[in-house]
């Protein structure tokens, strides 16, 4: 069949190479996995069985059941950001499909979108659907990955349409502060630059608060906020987002997903709702365990004597493996049956590093990071 | 929080966690984890380190039942009092005070059902306070300590993800 050029022209994700090296063994541990190892709490699993004994199997409001927007929007006041369930709130399929919204709805063809790399991979593709170009701006080791101004400028984002900034960030695990967010936001706002900020691991931070460029000055009206249920509560497979913005953006956003996705799936709203309601505690508890995890691999990869800063969110370090990152990775999944994803593969200035995901069991941790280290003794 | 609750966590979760590790995801050093451990030893807040096993699975396992006490106490007797002569017999696992119907819930383990049953027929019931019991013999442990009984790993997810 005759493809699109548009499908035609998108990548293979670089991460693909790695999956299938790492399905073809069965005796990996995996530190590749990009979404949590716990299952969602018990209750939102009940809370979600319990609405199909209901028959609640009907579609919902495109913007997603009022309720959830509510319980959605008092959750969201924790992070110092106030939004109107019922203009300023949209529940979608995803944080994906929220970010894929917010490209459709902000980006025109010809439009330039500055996207920070090393980052979650799917930007630059949505960009480019959407009929955008990505400028990339490579955040550096030497500034623990953070977003600073002089990045932006050196990149030439001043003449940008729209910003992605993705933090806590997958795969450097690195989070911004208040003042590093100050500095980006005055650039977009000197500059005129509209932001989507993906905020999908706020909820996953260690030692300090999450903190959102849209609680910059002149900010909230310039920026989409999207977060989700996928990594904060493990729903990954129930594919629930939302988005937050101004009443002009979130429109256009649901008038694109009315379209598309009619309405976000209806079981895991329910399931949503009860996460929100009733499993902070649980949410506390997972923290609680990654930031264990998070102590432990990073000590163990600065023994073993690859340098890695300590991130302050998500759940991935981001070592660094001195030299060819694809090799490294593709050698030691041969040699010791470890797979870590190479830092290349999220864009420029991920070179030479490693995402190592502790979204996986402290009993695999120990002894993954001890086969590594005989790895590196060995090299 | 305190150094001793954040080591408590850890071994609450662990208690085979050494030192060195525990320290590690702590991020206290290792002598603080040392001295944590002591303490929580000395104030009596960490009794002991024990595995959690499924008897189930043990050849020649252990029976064990949950009995219910109902005591009459009098001026000289209390349930401090009580329960120091339930908690001396070794086959008592575990004894707690409770509220609800019933005074005492009590854990035994015995070898067979007619040990555990002959333990409170001749030695729990004849004591003077204690006025009735209801033996409940456990057949099937799902669950114990937290942790879950089932078998080995059921992780679905894609070994690499972005």
């Amino acid at each position: 069949m005759r493809l699109s050029d548009r499908a035609r022209s998108l990548p293979e994700s670089g991460i693909r190479k790695f999956f299938e090296l790492a399905e073809a063994r069965d005796d990996v541990i995996s530190l590749g996995v990009g979404e949590p190892d716990f299952s969602a709490p018990w209750a939102a699993r009940t809370a979600a069985i319990d609405s199909l004994e209901r028959g609640k199997t009907s579609y919902t409001s495109n913007r997603g059941m009022k309720e959830l927007r509510e319980r959605i929007t008092d959750h969201h006041q924790r992070y110092g950001q106030s939004y109107d369930p019922a203009t300023e709130t949209i529940v979608t399929t995803g944080a994906s499909e929220a970010v894929d919204l917010a490209f459709r709805a902000l980006v025109d063809p010809g439009d330039t979108v500055a996207v920070h790399e090393p980052t979650y991979i799917s930007y630059g593709p949505g960009i480019e659907l959407a009929g955008g170009t990505r400028l990339t701006v490579p955040t550096r080791a030497a500034d623990d990955f953070v977003l600073t101004r002089d990045a932006l400028e050196s990149a030439g984002a001043a003449d940008a349409d729209v910003l992605v900034l993705c933090y806590p960030n997958n795969p450097t695990g690195a989070t911004m502060t208040d003042e590093e967010l100050a500095e980006v936001a005055a650039f977009c706002r000197d500059n005129d630059l509209r932001v989507v900020a993906d905020e999908i691991y706020a909820a996953l931070t260690y030692g300090t608060d999450h903190a959102s460029v849209a609680t910059q000055p002149g900010m909230r009206e310039r920026t989409v906020v999207i977060n989700g249920f996928s990594k904060a509560y493990a729903m990954t497979g129930l594919r629930l987002g939302y988005a937050l913005g101004p009443t002009d953006a979130i429109d256009a956003m649901n008038r694109i997903h009315q379209y598309t996705m009619l309405s976000a799936p209806t079981t895991a709203q329910y399931a949503a709702l009860e996460a929100l309601e009733r499993c902070d505690d649980e949410v506390t508890e997972m923290v609680a365990e990654y930031n264990r995890r998070r102590r432990l691999v990073v000590s163990r990869f600065n023994e073993m004597g690859l340098d890695t800063f300590e991130p302050g969110g998500a759940f991935y370090a981001f070592p660094d493996c001195d030299g060819d990152d694809e090799a490294f990775a593709e050698e030691l999944l041969e040699a010791q049956g470890v797979a870590v994803v190479p830092g290349s593969v999220f864009g420029p200035g991920g070179e030479g590093h490693l995402r190592v995901s502790y979204a996986t069991s402290m009993r695999e941790l120990k002894e993954a990071t001890s086969r590594i280290a005989t790895f590196v003794a060995n090299r | 929080m305190d150094a001793e609750r954040e080591v408590l966590d850890v071994l609450a979760r662990n208690a085979r966690e050494d030192i060195d590790d525990i320290a590690a995801q702590t991020g206290l050093d290792a002598a603080a984890v040392a001295d944590a451990i002591a303490a929580l030893e000395a104030d009596h807040v960490v009794h002991g380190y024990q595995a959690v096993v499924d008897w189930d699975r043990v050849d020649e396992g252990k029976i064990r039942a949950v009995v219910e006490i109902n005591v009459e106490l009098d001026r000289e007797t209390g349930y401090e009092q009580v329960a120091d002569r339930i908690a001396k017999f070794p086959a008592v696992d575990a004894l707690h005070l409770v509220s609800g119907d019933y005074d005492f819930a009590v854990e035994v383990l015995g070898e067979t059902m007619q040990d555990v049953s002959r333990f409170i027929s001749e030695q729990v019931a004849p004591m003077p306070e204690v006025t009735q019991t209801v033996t409940h013999y456990i057949m099937e442990t799902y669950k114990d300590g937290g942790v879950r009984f089932e078998d080995g790993d059921d992780d679905d997810r894609l070994s690499v993800s972005p």
